[in-house]
């Protein structure tokens, strides 16, 4: 039997690990990042692959359905990308803050 | 273009930084304001006004430094002491630009310092009667002290009060890195943090029309408190 879930997942899966690893090619994201990114993609098809066998997870972590486990588990992991996007930015501000300072400290010298 | 050399300690040298956006309306009455009373050593930080701010500060007297892009009263600050320190000063009086301040305060918020009581001062408007704080702003504030409190463990009277004076050795311990108006609690976290000696000093507020449109917002204050708490777990 065609399992058209796991495809769908595959297809979006793979797409998206393939612009990981073209970023990766050019060297816009490091080596961590980049595994760190298969990673999070190799868990999601294989916990799509073998969903009918996460019964175990539901009776561990008292969550009645197994479906509801990957939706609070998304939602966990969408806050962490949340934070790591939020300190990303942070962390641009400051070099562009240093430049602007930089600037303006230069022109009155 | 700079002030002078370092002058000996008995004749302390006082630079004034003044953080700026958009206040051509106050920012020539403030300057006047300061240089009438003695102080000479004005750094206006402008930080990307779309209005004629830099011209109204520059006419008016003071060294007008220019932010490219607008970074915040934070970033402003920060511009301003470093280049306080770059040139010399002994003792850095923050300022605001919008005719809140008043520079018959600065003597008693600079005399701690100059005799060596204190590293830091920081103007407080609850330690007299004479600033009206609006009902609202007083909400505001008493929630800042307890957030301030819990926060950094230091128990003010007042808070997120621009007019305050640093000496050049408190003004090189602090690291300042909160652009936007996060700063001010910041400021308190880094005199805990590296336990500078401060006192508050009563000053007074003016509040006006014109001050009170460009306070702080409910949103600022959660804002505020956000990016503390953010600094706290990164640290």
């Amino acid at each position: 039997m065609i399992d058209i879930l796991l495809i769908i997942v595959a297809i979006f899966v793979l797409f998206a690990w393939s612009r990981a690893l073209l970023r990766f090619r050019d060297h816009a994201i490091s080596l961590r990042e980049f595994i760190f990114w298969t990673f999070i993609w190799g868990c999601a098809i294989t916990l799509t692959a073998f969903r009918t066998q996460l019964d175990f997870l539901t009776a561990v972590l008292g969550i009645p359905r197994p479906v509801d486990v990957a939706v609070y588990f998304s939602i966990v992991l969408l806050f962490y990308l949340m934070f790591r996007l939020y300190i990303k930015i942070e962390s641009v501000e400051q070099n562009l803050t240093k430049i602007v300072r930089e600037i303006a400290l230069r022109r009155k010298k | 273009m700079g002030f002078t050399t370092r002058r000996p300690a008995a004749k302390p040298h006082i630079a004034v930084v003044i953080p700026a956006y958009n206040e051509e309306k106050s920012i020539a009455a403030v300057i006047h304001g300061l240089r009438q009373h003695g102080y000479t050593n004005l750094i206006v930080v402008d930080d990307c006004s779309r209005d004629a701010t830099a011209q109204r500060a520059r006419q008016a007297g003071a060294i007008v430094l220019q932010h490219a892009i607008n970074l915040g009263q934070g970033a402003a600050l920060k511009t301003g002491i470093d280049f306080a320190l770059q040139n010399g000063a002994d003792i850095i009086v923050t300022f605001d630009a919008d005719g809140q301040h008043l520079p018959e305060d600065i003597p008693t918020l600079i005399e701690p310092i100059i005799h060596g009581d204190v590293e830091m001062t920081l103007g407080s408007r609850f330690l007299n009667a004479r600033s009206h704080v609006p009902l609202m702003k007083r909400f505001l504030l008493k929630a800042g002290i307890l957030f301030t409190w819990l926060c950094s463990g230091i128990r003010l009277s007042d808070t997120h009060n621009g007019l305050r004076a640093i000496s050049r050795t408190a003004a090189r311990r602090m690291t300042l890195r909160q652009n936007r108006m996060a700063h001010a609690s910041e400021i308190i976290d880094e005199i805990h943090r590296k336990r500078i000696p401060f006192k508050e000093v009563p000053v007074t507020i003016r509040y006006t029309r014109y001050s009170m449109e460009k306070g702080q917002s409910m949103f600022n204050a959660i804002d505020i408190a956000f990016r503390m708490l953010v600094r706290k777990l990164m640290r």
